[in-house]
């Protein structure tokens, strides 16, 4: 998040988009209630009509996958109102003649077609935000998943730039990001492209700086992202993947692909608090401590550095993840030994320049929230406050293109995947807790009422679910918080799994993610 | 800024303030009930009251505002005989069960009761006799033993805005209800347990797992492990295990959700792995640590030999620490020689 969690009640206009976060990210999504009944005004875009849409003052129910073209008629209407804010735009940002050159064209008659909305409800929205006096963007996996994600963000930041809604309290452009410690991973360089604190492996500046902090001679190639991984160990180049506390048997696109692929390796080890769908497959399974067994930091959605601290011991023999690390760098030829989590974090300010101020000292407390280069520091609440990274925002307008995965006779469906309030990701800890288990027992598929007339189909029907590349079987769900041939199924379950029809080939060209949020898929009844 | 007296001590604080601000600001501390700094002050408890100026009226710290030259008394003798009285009559209408009572120890009326040395009411009535609502899977709701502080309604409405139980009737029948009395499993309820968080007494109360007594436990203050809000809570930990969580100050404003409050069973679960697995003979069998990382060392080596480390990819984790982060990555690029590193953000 380029702002802060608590600028939710600053904010006057709040627009929702991707995020169903009422059930994804509970706390906000309470905050987001709390700012309406405050008198902020709400926009939310959303396939289907989540919570918040009920308290919104517009809610657009896009077809998925087009919520470029959303933006870019938000931004079409922003100008042709004369919303923008022209001092922003003179003073902080460069290339604005090519984004209004592009989005002259998205009238909002032509996205309203696209999108399946009102042309009036895109009108409206686009007011409403652009006579924002603090207007924040909140966007998630709904944004980002799809064959244009990337193009997808860079229009939203667009459109805050547009209207100087950017490095002020209350506004911004707000990624909520889903897991504990996704931060974190981002931050320490589980990224094939960069070291940690997001510095270039290809640059040879960063190449020499962590040669010599880690005395050793690194590659400067650009490894792999996690489905070009999947693709290499198909194809055998890949040999041998570690893996810490993931599941992409259940988490990764098109899990028949995934298993292929696990298969083809020589090697797999997993290293894990259970025995999961992922682990089962491995060669040498490790046991790990869980979060309540060690000491450590989480990074949360608003960049805030903060502690676990271990409370409890481990069961048996699991130890500590970095310290696996350690003990096997050691058997490999690299001599380093830490005594603590607090003794990594210190290395970590040594070569991370957002993280330099930090140590365990200073996040008692609250934590601190990254940028925070100096042992003075008191970190950063939002960025972009006086320039952006790069000196000058540069707008990056982007078409709209359908997504690539695409409807035909045989599967005339869109399905989109998500999460419900009462699991979490693939079930490996909340599939423990037999309370959320009575409450979300088993995978579903959502049917919007006037689907389900035509196929005969009713709430509790077996139905058989098929894509290209494989098909379920799932409970139906027959409700109105869907519409037309859209459908959707949770992504937790590994019995009905959503993720055996999502496409894992189609990627965004940027980020690499998959296009996890639109599949064509067919429904019928099970015999 | 206005200056008051507190029990003869001075204090300065903003205009507006309270009287329960003022006091706290200089360490007094006043007894409440219904007061929480996040919800809008209601003074219906009137637990807090004082004596201002000598005045006959005891005024409720919690909503009276300070003014200039305000002399406050917190523990006079008749403030302490309102306390008493107030006291008195919420036990006229809630059972002594305190031998056996989940919240004992953690129970604000039963550390006034001991405070002010009130042992039983002197009052001989009725009682409301309520079915307690076990509908829910991670609380109960026993209305016998509510004080109707009203705390849990203005939670629900004001900070988790989800609406799901409020008064219903009135006078002495008053009590906690779901819409229609239908009970908490067929309410708008989602289990965040935020009302059971500020719940001064056992009137909603979490069904623990794991009997314990509050000062059998030790709290630990810690990071949510589910989504990335980064929630603030603190682990109530008994003989090693974890029995129940409650939330703190930090980002999420003493708020937590279902998962967070109540799906920690995963922590002492059976099917946790305790020992390293090597595959032998087609299936999984329990090893040494010593053998697992010998077998992974070994296999390391002999892939690098043959293909190179461009052969080699990991996983990091979006749930584990950014520290366990920072060396598996470190781990891959420096031992191994790859920056295929990535993990499940894209996911």
């Amino acid at each position: 998040m380029t702002n802060s969690v608590d600028e939710v009640l600053k904010s006057d206009v709040l627009f929702v988009t991707g995020s169903n976060t009422t059930e994804n990210h509970p706390v906000i999504g309470s905050k987001m209630k709390q700012a309406v009944k405050n008198g902020a005004k709400l926009i939310v875009a959303d396939p289907r009509e989540i919570e918040l849409a009920y308290y919104a003052d517009v809610f657009l129910q896009i077809k998925p996958g087009t919520s470029l073209a959303l933006s870019n008629g938000l931004m079409h209407v922003i100008l042709a109102e004369e919303l923008q804010d022209d001092k922003f735009i003179e003073e902080r940002t460069e290339n604005f003649e090519a984004l209004k050159e592009l989005v002259k064209e998205y009238t909002p008659e032509k996205v309203a077609e696209i999108c399946e909305v009102d042309a009036k409800d895109i009108i409206k929205a686009a007011k409403i935000y652009g006579e924002g006096n603090r207007a924040a963007i909140y966007y998630c996996m709904g944004i980002t998943q799809h064959s244009t994600g990337t193009e997808s963000v860079m229009s939203i930041a667009n459109l805050a730039m547009l209207t100087g809604n950017i490095g002020r309290e209350g506004t911004g452009v707000n990624p909520l990001r889903g897991q504990n410690n996704v931060q974190g991973a981002c931050d320490m360089g589980g990224l094939p492209n960069v070291y940690p604190g997001y510095q270039p492996v290809a640059n040879p500046d960063m190449k020499k700086k962590f040669d010599e902090a880690w005395g050793v001679d690194l590659s400067d190639e650009n490894g792999l992202t996690l489905p070009e991984m999947m693709d290499n160990a198909l194809r055998k180049s890949v040999k041998m993947i570690y893996i810490m506390g993931e599941n992409p048997m259940v988490s990764d696109p098109d899990t028949t692909h995934i298993r292929k692929a696990i298969e083809s390796l020589d090697f797999l080890v997993v290293q894990d608090i259970f025995l999961t769908e992922t682990a089962e497959l491995a060669d040498v399974v490790l046991p790990a401590t869980a979060y309540a067994e060690k000491d450590g930091t989480f990074v949360n959605t608003e960049r805030r550095v903060q502690r676990i601290r271990k409370a409890i011991d481990a069961p048996g023999e699991a130890k500590n993840d970095w310290e696996i690390f350690m003990n096997l760098m050691n058997r490999l030829g690299y001599e380093k030994t830490y005594e603590s989590a607090s003794e990594i974090m210190d290395e970590i300010a040594s070569v991370t320049p957002q993280y330099a101020g930090i140590d365990y000292s200073r996040l008692e407390g609250n934590g601190l929230q990254w940028p925070c280069p100096t042992k003075t520091h008191e970190g950063t609440r939002f960025l972009h406050g006086e320039r952006f990274a790069r000196g000058l925002g540069l707008f990056k307008p982007a078409n709209y293109k359908p997504s690539a995965e695409v409807t035909d006779e045989e599967y005339p469906l869109i399905m989109t995947t998500g999460r419900v309030l009462y699991q979490y990701h693939t079930r490996t800890m909340t599939g423990k807790t037999e309370g959320l288990n009575n409450l979300a027992p088993e995978s579903f598929i959502e049917i919007s009422p006037e689907l389900a007339r035509v196929k005969n189909i009713e709430t509790g029907d077996r139905i058989k679910v098929s894509s290209r590349r494989g098909s379920i079987t799932v409970n139906a769900k027959v409700t109105d918080k869907i519409s037309g041939n859209t459908v959707f199924i949770p992504f937790h379950w590994a019995e009905g799994a959503a993720n055996i029809l999502t496409n894992g080939s189609v990627l965004d060209e940027y980020s690499k993610i998959p296009e996890l949020k639109v599949s064509a898929v067919n429904i019928e009844k099970a015999s | 800024m206005v200056t008051v007296s507190i029990n003869g001590q001075k204090v300065e604080v903003e205009k507006g303030s309270t009287v329960l601000e003022a006091a706290k600001k200089i360490g007094i501390k006043i007894p409440t009930f219904c007061h929480d700094e996040r919800l809008k002050p209601h003074g219906s408890c009137r637990i807090c009251v004082v004596e201002v100026n000598g005045g006959a009226n005891l005024p409720t710290a919690c909503v009276t505002p300070v003014y200039e030259g305000m002399e406050v008394e917190t523990e006079s003798e008749d403030v302490v005989t309102a306390r008493k009285e107030i006291l008195d009559l919420l036990l006229a209408d809630h059972p002594l069960e305190c031998l056996t009572c989940e919240k004992a120890g953690e129970c604000v009326l039963q550390d006034l009761c001991y405070q002010y040395g009130v042992e039983e009411t002197s009052y001989d009535g009725a009682r409301n006799h309520y079915e307690i609502d076990q509908s829910n899977d991670f609380y109960y709701s026993d209305q016998n033993k509510c004080i109707k502080c009203g705390k849990c309604v203005m939670v629900c409405d004001e900070l988790q805005e989800t609406h799901a139980i409020g008064f219903a009737e009135r006078g002495f029948e008053t009590h906690i209800a779901t819409p229609l009395e239908r009970g908490l499993s067929e309410s708008t309820c989602v289990s965040c347990g935020n009302c059971v968080s500020v719940c001064p007494v056992d009137a909603l109360g979490s069904k623990k797992k794991t009997k314990f007594r509050y000062w059998e436990v030790n709290k630990v203050r810690t990071t949510c492990s589910y989504c990335g809000v980064g929630c603030q809570m603190d682990l109530l930990v008994k003989d090693n295990k974890v029995v129940e969580v409650q939330p703190a100050d930090g980002v999420n404003d003493r708020m937590l959700c279902a998962k967070g409050k109540f799906a920690f069973d995963f922590l002492s679960h059976p099917d946790r792995l305790k020992m390293p697995l090597i595959r032998k003979d087609g299936r999984l069998q329990e090893s040494t640590w010593e053998e697992a990382y010998d077998t992974i060392v070994g296999k390391i080596n002999s892939i690098k030999a043959e293909n190179g480390p461009g052969a080699f990819a990991g996983l990091t984790s979006a749930r584990c620490s950014t520290e366990d982060n920072y060396m598996m990555q470190k781990f891959m690029r420096a031992a191994i020689g790859t920056n295929s590193v990535d993990h499940c953000a894209r996911l």
